[in-house]
């Protein structure tokens, strides 16, 4: 994207001299002649604007007590009220961290997963057992998280549940795996590790396909054993887009999906389970906190959007190109 | 010390082939057991809680749920979402992304700048739900549409798209006084088969997955897709014990029947699986995406 940016830069300042007085007239027959293309960007524009930017003006309420028969132009403006009120409430420093242990779980437990399993498949050479492996494990990114928190929930119940019926079976106790705070956590990082598990390969594995299968030929002539090949070709040669992965993952580090959380917060997990956007959503439409609700949004938000632009100039200093 | 090596290959091979087969079973097997157990009775179930083929077929768990139209009517608001949703969302994000690839456009690296920064930066969930109430979409099915019409990744997919299509293809086609809407219906869009195929999918499973939209838009419990009411019947009531189901039994659905609900609901994503299979296993937009 920049680089074509630039190179009509330079095109325009080479042309500049000998067409001085040209230039504007004729980006504007350009324009004219584009109307169509115009034309067709526009209800895209308009969705940009109404559904994404408005909102981002929207976010004003939270230095306000907004009031919704006031609407944003009627309500009082109280500045950093509801901020100091956050950052005061304990609450919010126990959502903070509850957000921040799962967040590490998923760096500790989920992201290696991927990385692991693309390497195993592509060492597979029958690629018909490669691609019913692949088929299968690719399956649970495409259930909603309604679905697989459902399964779980019907095998993890205490009447009926498979796994309890295993676990009374084996001669143990029953565990009530729903209705606990110890396991919640390993609950979460395990759907995760289901549904997403097989997908995060896919680029992995295209950035493996992408190596010089000579480097491989050369270590074999050398004598090196499969781990080896794996150890010092493979690896070495997706760190970049490993590095570039886990740095998007710190980027988006709050974003723990709403969806996923909020199905599986009941009250007695609710103190360890509760995170931004579960927060967000019972504060402000069961308990009509707009203004608050608001405010802990926007933190959330903005906090994504610090480490998003950290993450890509960590990026760029890794000799990635980074996101933009 | 060649037979060494040798030993040493095919053990690895070996350890690695049985560890990737039972990596993809246990990512099936859940479903195997949820599918299989809603054929059987209860009593089977509760015999033998690790059903993976039925011995007891039975269809009453299905019979019970389709005893009230609950589901029928989740179905059906679920494939008419998924239905217009697609179509929409296609048509939207096809125009901009076809404006967006031209690359003689003035300013489409400044829109582009605007697309990709809703990537970075949201105004969250309660100002957009404000700007929703406002347009008057509260309890309307359009809620669970038009504010999702466009998956700024989605667009960039079909964006890049357009934009490796041979560039002459176009030129001749304006030296023989085509438009640009006939370019983009005529020329761009017939060779564009397999990502439009690819993208439309996952807009339709996206659509069909739906459920935050519904719970935040939707008070008429009358227009929920089909993953609320799982919800319903299987979370809220296995959960907390909950019975929030809206069948007339007053007791708790029984793990056959919400087994069978889940089936329901997950049965049309695993009917397109293939066909969305077929294209993604190419790889041939993984490579696009950093356009």
């Amino acid at each position: 994207m920049s680089d074509i940016h630039l190179n009509s830069d330079i095109q325009f300042k080479q042309k500049a001299p000998l067409k001085q007085r040209k230039t504007g007239s004729e980006r504007w027959r350009r324009i004219k002649r584009n109307k169509l293309l115009y034309l067709m960007i526009l209800p895209g524009a308009l969705f940009f604007i109404t559904f994404k930017y408005v909102p981002m003006y929207g976010l004003v309420i939270a230095f306000q007590d907004y009031k919704p028969y006031k609407g944003i132009s009627g309500s009082e403006w109280v500045g950093f009220e509801h901020f100091n009120t956050l950052f005061s409430d304990p609450q919010f420093w126990q959502i903070f961290a509850n957000t921040l242990i799962l967040f590490g779980l998923n760096i500790l437990f989920f992201f290696p997963i991927p990385i692991i399993l693309a390497l195993m498949l592509n060492e597979v050479r029958h690629s018909l057992y490669k691609r019913t492996i692949q088929t299968l494990v690719y399956i649970p990114h495409f259930m909603s998280w309604v679905i697989i928190v459902s399964i779980s929930f019907v095998m993890l119940t205490l009447d009926g549940g498979l796994i309890n019926d295993l676990i009374v079976w084996m001669g143990f106790e029953k565990i009530n795996f729903l209705l606990s705070q110890e396991w919640f956590r390993p609950m979460y990082v395990l759907q995760v590790i289901w549904r997403e598990a097989g997908w995060g390969t896919i680029i992995y594995l295209a950035a493996i396909a992408s190596i010089d299968p000579q480097l491989y030929e050369a270590a074999r002539m050398d004598g090196a054993s499969r781990l080896r090949q794996i150890w010092h070709i493979t690896l070495p040669s997706i760190r970049n887009v490993i590095i570039l992965l886990l740095i998007l993952k710190i980027g988006d580090i709050l974003e723990l999906g709403f969806e996923h959380v909020y199905l599986l917060l009941n009250p007695v997990n609710k103190e360890i389970a509760e995170i931004f956007d579960t927060f967000v959503y019972t504060a402000a439409l069961k308990n009509g906190q707009f203004s608050y609700g608001t405010a802990v949004g926007f933190f959330k938000s903005f906090v994504g959007l610090i480490m998003v632009m950290a993450a890509n100039k960590l990026a760029k200093k890794f000799g990635d190109e980074g996101l933009y | 010390m060649v037979e060494d090596k040798k030993l040493g290959s095919r053990l690895f091979h070996i350890t690695n082939y049985t560890l990737l087969g039972f990596i993809g079973l246990i990512t099936i097997l859940p479903f195997i057991h949820i599918i299989a157990g809603s054929f059987t009775t209860t009593a089977e179930l509760a015999r033998k809680p690790f059903v993976l083929i039925p011995t007891d077929w039975s269809l009453d768990a299905y019979r019970f749920v389709f005893s009230t139209d609950t589901i029928f009517r989740g179905l059906a608001n679920s494939i008419g979402i998924t239905f217009f949703g697609t179509m929409f969302s296609m048509f939207i994000s096809c125009l901009m992304a076809y404006g967006l690839s031209r690359r003689d456009l003035d300013g489409r690296n400044v829109i582009m700048f605007f697309v990709v920064f809703t990537m970075l930066f949201s105004g969250g969930m309660i100002p957009t739900f404000l700007v929703v109430k406002e347009l008057g979409l509260i309890d309307s099915y359009l809620a669970l549409i038009i504010p999702y019409t466009i998956n700024a990744f989605n667009m960039i997919i079909l964006k890049s798209f357009f934009q490796n299509l041979p560039e002459g293809l176009e030129e001749s086609a304006k030296i023989d006084g085509c438009t640009d809407f006939g370019i983009f219906f005529r020329i761009v869009l017939p060779l564009s088969m397999p990502v439009l195929a690819t993208i439309s999918l996952f807009y339709a499973v996206t659509y069909w997955n739906t459920y935050l939209p519904a719970i935040l838009y939707l008070n008429d419990s009358d227009k929920w897709p089909v993953q609320v009411i799982l919800r319903q019947i299987v979370v809220l009531a296995t959960g907390l014990n909950v019975d929030d189901s809206g069948f007339e039994d007053s007791a708790p659905p029984s793990q056959a029947v919400k087994m069978a609900v889940i089936v329901i609901a997950t049965l049309p994503v695993l009917l397109v699986y293939p066909f969305l299979q077929k294209h993604f296993a190419k790889g041939a937009f993984v490579g696009s995406i950093k356009g």
